[in-house]
C-alpha cells in the first residue's frame, strides 16, 4: 500500500469523523468544530490528489483558498453562536429548531 | 475527540491538536506554504477565536446522541493513529522538494482569481461578524425618556454673545521684505 494510498484513507477517516460529529452534535459552536475537521480532510485530499498527479503546487493554490474559507466561515459560525446565546439563552439546536414566530 | 469531549474547551483544544496533525502531514507532502499557513491559522488563530467564543457564551452541556459506542470511537481513534504511524515511515520516497518560486508563480499568476476570491472572502467575513456582533437591543431592554438621567446643562451656556474675531487684514509686500532687501545698493 502505498503512501499517498494511506493519506487519502487518512483524509476518507478524518472527513467521516466530521461527519458523525455534524450528524449528532447539537451545540452550535461544535457544529463549528465539527465543520471544521470535515474541511481539514478535504484540505489533506487537495493536497494528496496534487502529489499524486505530480501538481503540488496547483493543489497549495488550491488548499490556501480552502484554508481562507474555512476561516472565515469559522469567524461567522462563532459570532453567530454567541449572538445567538446573548439573545435566545441557549446555543441547542432541536431548542432553536421549536423557535416559531 | 473533539467531537466527544463533553466541555467545549476541550474539544476546541482536541481540533487545535488537529490542525497541528495536518499540518505536519502537509508538511511531510513537501507542501510547506501551506503547513506553515495552516498551523498559524487553524491551530492558532481559529482556536483562538473559539477560546474567546466560548468564554463569552460559555459552557452549555449537552449530551450528544449516542450513534456509536464509547468504545468503538475510541477505536476509530486509535486505528487512525496506527495508519498515521505507518504512513510516517515510508515518507522519504516521497521526495520532497523545495520548490518555492513555482508556488509563488502558480499562486500570483495563474491563480490570481483564487487570490481576488480570497480578498472578497476576508471582507465578507470580517464585514458579516461586525453586523452579528453588532449589539442587538431587545424591546424591554430600551429605556423610555423619563428613565434616562437628564444631562445638567449650565444655563448661561449658550446665553453669551458671540463675540466676532478680528480679521486679519492682508499686510502689504513691502512690510514682509526683510530690512536688508529694503537697501538699495550702492
Amino acid at each position: 500500500m502505498s503512501t499517498l494510498t494511506i493519506l487519502a484513507g487518512g483524509a476518507l477517516a478524518l472527513f467521516a469523523v466530521g461527519l458523525y460529529g455534524l450528524l449528532i452534535t447539537r451545540n452550535m459552536i461544535k457544529v463549528v468544530v465539527a465543520l471544521q475537521i470535515l474541511v481539514k480532510a478535504a484540505l489533506l485530499a487537495l493536497v494528496v490528489a496534487g502529489k499524486a498527479s505530480d501538481q503540488i503546487n496547483l493543489g497549495q493554490s488550491l488548499a490556501m483558498t480552502v484554508i481562507v474559507a474555512d476561516t472565515v466561515v469559522a469567524v461567522i459560525g462563532l459570532a453567530l453562536a454567541v449572538q445567538v446565546k446573548r439573545v435566545l439563552g441557549t446555543m441547542d439546536l432541536t431548542e432553536l429548531s421549536k423557535l416559531r414566530g | 475527540m473533539a467531537i466527544r469531549a463533553r466541555r467545549l474547551l476541550v474539544a476546541a483544544m482536541w481540533l487545535a491538536g488537529v490542525s497541528a496533525l495536518v499540518a505536519i502531514v502537509l508538511y511531510r507532502l513537501g507542501a510547506q506554504q501551506v503547513a506553515v499557513v495552516e498551523l498559524s491559522v487553524g491551530a492558532g488563530l481559529v482556536t483562538v477565536l473559539f477560546v474567546f467564543a466560548i468564554s463569552i457564551a460559555g459552557e452549555e452541556g449537552l449530551s450528544e446522541r449516542e450513534f456509536i459506542p464509547n468504545e468503538l470511537a475510541i477505536g476509530l481513534l486509535v486505528v487512525f493513529g496506527g495508519l498515521l504511524a505507518v504512513m510516517d515511515l515510508p515518507m522519504d520516497e516521497l521526495g520532497v522538494s523545495l520548490s518555492e518560486a513555482e508556488f509563488a508563480s502558480i499562486f500570483w499568476e495563474d491563480r490570481e482569481l483564487d487570490v481576488l476570491l480570497q480578498l472578497v472572502f476576508i471582507f465578507t467575513g470580517v464585514v458579516t461578524m461586525l453586523g452579528v456582533l453588532a449589539d442587538v437591543r431587545k424591546p424591554s431592554r430600551i429605556k423610555k425618556r423619563s428613565d434616562i438621567p437628564q444631562a445638567h446643562i449650565n444655563p448661561a451656556f449658550g446665553t453669551d454673545k458671540h463675540v466676532p474675531q478680528p480679521v486679519l487684514q492682508p499686510v502689504a509686500p513691502s512690510e514682509t521684505q526683510p530690512e536688508s532687501s529694503k537697501e538699495t545698493p550702492a
